[in-house]
């Protein structure tokens, strides 16, 4: 009898996290996709294999990493703020950072890199100008929960608290256009385009380099 | 005596070795020329219809081309990599046809300074060239040329053998797919250049090395290679996995004895490896190899890295260091990963958190046995890697020249 355990390509998810299927709905088919903070590769294997695009992770954790390589990914563990260095301009089409801005150091330079080495970058990001949050602030005088995000805010290392217009404005500021917007109300995708700060809980956003 | 495992294993291995260079002298980095050339060499598994699925296995220092089986059913141990490459291991004989390949300087059936010289008749001793990774590395071409082989699916190897992989991937682009580099470094810091300069101090130091004219006088520098061994072997483990296996506990002593006798278990664990790599090794192919090692700067002659790297871009990588390395650190392996993805490069990176110090690369069998398979699994579905034929245990005859010894025999 055969004993070959000739491989079966890894079924990509077939429920993506809600902001994660808005992010894949964004990216065009056989584009280069790098993906920072890439976790254990739930997004970009289903990129992979749905939309044959050319993905690359990067990965603080091990653990990460290691079920990275299991779903058959390219991926590399390091620091998103040591890590894009290395990457030449222009290398990827979309640069991925899904719900991770709040816990980096230095988000004006991530993103700048993330559009020095991508054309567009796409980022999610959890919104507390949410309403329920700016009502939680106001009733209790406590710092609301991140919408979307479980962790506690004694959790992770630190975060940044921003809302949607908050980053809208530090993007005009910084020379970066915002392209594309989609945004989520716990798990599913809303149609606003006004009181969008107030109804949504996280953002999607590809953002441009403004060429002037 | 092991009782073989024999559902386990490769089973019962044929050392195999290739000479070339009989008519045209082999040309070597220094300049200088050797002729002829041997390998030793070992295959498992078979080799597939287009030869498509060919992993070539490289060594360490005192690593020999037996890395995986036994050699007789009362072997007391397999090769050294019997840990990951078997039926079902990191490197699969059932899908995968290995080859392992012992360096050219070495005393494991190879061309080495133990070799007779065809011009006296003597043993070279230290008329015997002196030889480069990148030597090392022509003459597996030559190898895989012989075995029929266009292109290997993937070259792997620790430490040095890591050393062969990058030369391999930065001057062999086209005849590889895939390189698994683990432990390793893509040039000798001076901190490395000063651990193997004292090894070969240690030799030179012994009266019985005379110039390493030793191989008629039945006095070996047994001493000398011993001490070089155990500095060595201390650059190997950690301050972790020493405390942990042997702590200050004294050898058989209740109390200290205030004298120079081996006294603390660490002394005599040492000393015990340092005389056994004796019965093994051969003084002047440890001075051959270091010196090999030392010499590696896979940046020269374009003084970067990632220049170095140009031709390789196509090329998938797995890169692993270990985090209590301290022979070959894990920024060594950053260093690389960063030089290959300058060039845009597949690299797949792990600092593997690990107490084992450099020899994890042969400990943690368990969590590269999964890094490797899914790296290997992701070939053989994007290369389009073919089983080797079912029941036939012979692959097709090697190309051209005739003559020459069937591949891919496993018993």
């Amino acid at each position: 009898m055969s004993q070959l355990t000739v491989s079966e390509p890894i079924e990509a998810e077939t429920r993506l996290r809600p902001d994660l299927e808005v992010i894949a709905s964004l990216v065009p088919p056989r584009s280069r996709v790098l993906d920072l903070g890439c976790g254990d590769g739930e997004l970009l294997a289903y990129l992979v294999r749905q939309k044959e695009v050319r993905g690359r992770g990067i990965e603080l954790s091990e653990e990460g990493v290691l079920a990275c390589v299991r779903r058959g990914l390219s991926v590399r563990q390091g620091n998103l703020q040591e890590g894009l260095a290395d990457y030449p301009d222009a290398s990827f089409d979309y640069v991925i950072l899904s719900q991770t801005l709040p816990f980096l150091d230095n988000p004006s330079m991530i993103l700048q890199e993330m559009l020095r080495v991508g054309s567009h970058a796409i980022v999610s990001f959890p919104n507390w100008g949410y309403w329920r949050c700016r009502l939680h602030l106001l009733l209790t005088g406590c710092m609301p929960q991140a919408p979307d995000l479980p962790q506690k805010w004694y959790e992770v290392p630190r975060w940044q608290a921003f809302t949607i217009t908050d980053f809208a404005r530090f993007c005009r500021q910084i020379g970066i256009r915002i392209t594309t917007q989609a945004y989520l109300a716990r798990g599913r995708r809303i149609h606003v385009r006004k009181y969008k700060n107030l109804l949504a809980t996280t953002a999607v956003f590809i953002l441009e380099r403004t060429h002037d | 005596m092991n009782q073989i495992d024999l559902a386990n294993s490769v089973g019962i291995v044929t050392p195999q070795s290739f000479t070339f260079a009989e008519d045209e002298p082999f040309q070597l980095e220094s300049g200088a020329t050797l002729s002829p050339v041997t390998i030793a060499y070992e295959t498992y598994g078979r080799l597939n219809a287009d030869r498509s699925n060919a992993i070539l296995i490289v060594h360490a220092l005192s690593g020999s081309a037996h890395a995986a089986g036994y050699h007789s059913p009362d072997d007391p141990k397999p090769g050294w990599w019997d840990d990951c490459i078997g039926p079902g291991k990191a490197f699969d004989t059932n899908r995968f046809f290995v080859i392992c390949s012992n360096v050219i300087g070495s005393c494991y059936g190879s061309t080495g300074p133990a070799s007779i010289n065809p011009a006296t008749g003597k043993p070279y001793g230290l008329n015997f060239p002196v030889v480069t990774i990148g030597d090392m590395v022509r003459a597996q071409v030559r190898l895989i040329d012989h075995l029929g082989i266009d292109q290997l699916l993937c070259v792997a190897g620790g430490s040095m053998g890591g050393m062969q992989v990058l030369e391999w991937a930065a001057h062999h682009p086209t005849r590889l797919k895939a390189a698994i580099a683990l432990a390793t470094t893509a040039h000798h810091s001076p901190m490395q250049i000063a651990f193997s300069e004292v090894g070969r101090q240690a030799i030179y130091a012994d009266p019985n090395w005379n110039n390493g004219n030793y191989y008629e006088s039945g006095k070996k520098p047994d001493a000398g290679l011993a001490v070089a061994r155990m500095v060595g072997h201390i650059t190997y483990l950690s301050e972790e996995s020493m405390q942990k296996k042997f702590g200050r506990r004294l050898q058989g002593l209740e109390r200290y004895g205030y004298e120079f006798q081996t006294e603390f278990e660490v002394e005599s664990y040492l000393k015990y490896n340092g005389n056994n790599f004796t019965r093994r090794f051969d003084a002047n192919s440890y001075l051959y190899i270091t010196k090999a090692m030392d010499y590696f700067d896979l940046s020269k002659p374009t003084g970067s890295l990632a220049a170095s790297f140009a031709n390789s871009a196509h090329l998938k990588y797995l890169v692993i260091s270990f985090t209590s390395d301290w022979l070959y650190p894990s920024y060594h392996s950053k260093q690389l990963v960063s030089a290959l993805t300058a060039v845009g490069a597949d690299v797949t990176y792990v600092d593997l958190q690990s107490s084992w110090g450099h020899d994890a690369f042969l400990l943690e069998v368990e969590t590269m046995t999964r890094l490797i398979h899914s790296f290997l699994d992701r070939l053989v579905r994007e290369e389009q890697v073919a089983p080797p034929d079912e029941g036939s245990a012979v692959a097709a005859a090697p190309a051209a020249p005739s003559g020459q010894p069937a591949v891919g025999v496993t018993r």
